[in-house]
């Protein structure tokens, strides 16, 4: 066989990466190549440097260092029993590819992951190479978020980290058991050492940052743009109940920057041990949704559950929504009043909104076409507020107001 | 009526001391005309410019936010920006808390067009494509065409200046050019789309990673239209690419669902027993 050259690569290894999807760009320490012999910047503020038709932001070069892999975990392409072809790249194709790509400003950096070759020790020293060699060899200040392997010893996770602005470990399923049989070679026991290994490597290097003696240098930075995972929805048979928990924990365990959901989607060559019903898109963006929920809006668990049936959130409207239609006992909230935790659960009000209207109603009561000011939608907002000119009356209790509020069924056939 | 003539469309400087020097005389925003460019002078016979007279009689104050605020809107297309503006800091002397309440309709006015501008700039952060012109001393050169809707080309080459320091660029606008050679950066007037190559060796590697990235089984044409509307797709190499990755994706996910589950090759199967 002919060698494959770089392109061909390319085109096997990125669509071999895309269902990871993870490929923000925020949220590091602000650098600039200014002063330096480099090149690379990175604004605190992610770049989206397009977008595919997929409606998926592309920010970084997400690309598989290879997709041979000896593990066989059922819901991945890139699994050993898979028949896709296979490519390599050398970490200096890799290198040349993201500085090209990254001088014609297409994207912010690079997002390497790869199938477990040899070892994952081996794997991993390969992946740590090419950010090694771009931040030393090129003076490369840009983004770079690498895919710890979490067999791999400690050592390499904390060289990935001295390069690496994030760091991810994907937890994959939610419930242990589910791991146990469709990914036999993972272990949850070495995942969540792993991103335990990586929490105390940030928590330690925080601290000796701040605690460094007087003209002592400061230490470098680990892995200053935090670490997230992914979750793969309706490969097994969790519910949305236990996703949203293996969440929290996630959030509060290893202090993850984001849980990303990704919809178990058709791939090429799927394994026969799969359900063959797919879960439809819109059940990925309700997970988001009430994630957001968890994380901005001071909800629980049980009650983002509250608003959904059997364990599942309701399709056909958004969480925050559906928790307000079965807790009607909460409105109006009158928004010249209320408190900034009882605004936040107004269907239609988020935090921006909410902290221009605090600024707001202390110059004036605030009425309607103040709020419409303020937000997007005064409409969505009606049967729940009170404000200097409106009451709702008995527009809050009303049995049709679901029905009123639900998006049109056209909205819902996203698959 | 005063007519205060501007030297540029975002003459800021030039508004910041009119509008300083009018406010502190106590001029009402509804009394004074202002006018940019050499075509807007002197249109009537007998029309006389505005001159300060110094020195100005009490102090004139805005919040440090007002600052950033009116460096954005004057850059924003809308005729009204500086007669606005300056009603907003007229307001600010007797309301110095104003800019807090958003439910203001001047504030509210001044917020969403800053809010334009930020947007603006942003796109042009992500969507500038910069094509290799050669090298010269060493250093790479490149060059990029670009079309933002607004007057943007000062508040957002600093970001390239920032990435790029290493490099020499030249981002090109309709109204607007920023040159960055030898580590000097210096802006200049318009140019033309035929002032930059039309190609680059790159690009044929950026559409292929475009194309393979995109996953047939999520087509959201609505989602990426709402953050890349058509009227950027001109200047991106890769949107070319994007009526077929649409009209193909359907067919590729029907071939994907009904393919038939294929064996594990033998390798695989020896790779699994080895362990």
């Amino acid at each position: 066989m002919a060698a494959r050259t770089t392109i061909e690569k390319l085109r096997i290894l990125a669509d071999a990466a895309k269902y990871d999807a993870s490929c923000a760009s925020s949220g590091t320490s602000k650098r600039s190549a200014i002063g330096t012999s480099g090149i690379g910047s990175t604004e605190g503020m992610g770049i989206c440097h397009a977008y595919a038709p997929d409606g998926r932001c592309i920010s970084l070069l997400k690309v598989l260092l290879t997709n041979f892999c000896t593990f066989d975990c059922r819901y991945c392409v890139n699994r050993v029993s898979s028949n896709v072809e296979r490519a390599r790249f050398t970490p200096e194709e890799l290198v040349r590819l993201t500085l090209d790509f990254y001088k014609r400003n297409y994207i912010e950096g690079l997002f390497l992951s790869s199938g477990i070759i040899r070892s994952p020790d081996y794997t991993m020293e390969q992946i740590v190479e090419v950010a090694r060699s771009l931040r030393e060899d090129h003076g490369f200040l840009g983004y770079i978020h690498l895919k710890s392997i979490p067999e791999a010893s400690p050592e390499l996770i904390a060289a990935a980290g001295r390069h690496a602005d994030r760091l991810s470990i994907n937890i994959e399923l939610p419930r242990t058991e589910g791991l146990r049989h469709y990914a036999p070679e993972k272990s949850a026991a070495t995942i969540r050492k792993a991103m335990g290994d990586v929490r105390s490597g940030i928590d330690e290097n925080r601290h000796a940052r701040k605690s460094r003696l007087l003209r002592r240098a400061k230490p470098p930075r680990f892995a200053p743009g935090g670490q997230s995972t992914q979750m793969i929805v309706g490969a097994d048979g969790s519910d949305d109940g236990q996703i949203l928990r293996a969440s929290t924990r996630l959030y509060g365990s290893y202090r993850l920057r984001r849980v990303y959901y990704s919809a178990y989607s058709p791939i090429p060559d799927a394994s026969a041990d799969l359900p063959p019903v797919r879960p439809p898109l819109v059940r990925e963006h309700r997970l988001y949704q009430a994630d957001w929920m968890l994380r901005f809006y001071g909800f629980g668990v049980d009650e983002i559950m509250d608003g959904g049936a059997q364990g599942m959130l309701d399709l056909a409207i958004d969480p925050k929504l559906a928790w307000a239609l079965v807790h009607r006992e909460w409105f109006p909230v009158d928004i010249n009043r209320a408190p900034r935790e009882t605004l936040l659960r107004v269907p239609g009000l988020g935090p921006i909104a909410i902290g221009k209207l605090l600024a707001a109603r202390r110059h004036a009561r605030l009425r309607l076409d103040d709020l419409a000011r303020l937000t997007t939608s005064v409409k969505k907002l009606l049967p729940f507020i009170e404000a200097a000119d409106w009451s709702p009356g008995s527009l809050t209790d009303s049995p049709g107001l679901a029905a009123r509020l639900a998006p049109p069924a056209e909205q819902l056939s996203l698959f | 009526m005063p007519l205060v003539p501007l030297a540029s469309p975002t003459d800021w400087e030039g508004w910041r001391s009119a509008a300083r020097a009018l406010c502190a005389e106590g001029v009402p925003p509804e009394a004074v005309d202002w006018r940019c460019g050499e075509a807007q002078r002197g249109l009537f016979a007998g029309e006389e410019e505005w001159r300060s007279a110094a020195p100005p009689p009490v102090a004139v104050r805005a919040p440090r936010r007002f600052l950033t605020l009116s460096r954005y809107v004057i850059c924003h297309r809308d005729e009204e920006r500086f007669a606005r503006l300056y009603r907003l800091l007229v307001r600010l002397q007797g309301e110095p808390a104003l800019l807090a309440n958003a439910a203001d309709p001047d504030v509210a006015w001044t917020l969403k067009r800053a809010k334009a501008i930020r947007r603006d700039r942003h796109k042009m952060h992500a969507f500038v494509r910069f094509r290799k012109l050669g090298e010269r001393d060493g250093r790479e050169r490149f060059a990029a065409w670009f079309e933002p809707d607004h007057r943007i080309v000062e508040l957002a080459t600093p970001f390239f200046v920032r990435r790029f320091p290493n490099m020499d660029w030249a981002i090109l606008t309709p109204e607007r050019s920023a040159v960055w050679q030898d580590g000097a950066l210096r802006y200049g007037p318009g140019a033309s789309r035929q002032d930059v190559p039309d190609a680059d060796m790159v690009e044929a590697e950026w559409k292929a990673y475009f194309a393979a990235i995109f996953n047939p089984a999520r087509l959201k044409v609505k989602a990426m239209t709402a953050e890349m509307p058509k009227k950027y797709w001109r200047n991106l190499p890769e949107a070319e690419l994007i009526p077929g990755l649409i009209a193909g994706a359907g067919d590729r996910n029907k071939a994907m669902l009904e393919t038939v589950v294929t064996a594990p090759s033998a390798l695989s199967k020896r790779i699994v027993r080895r362990r």
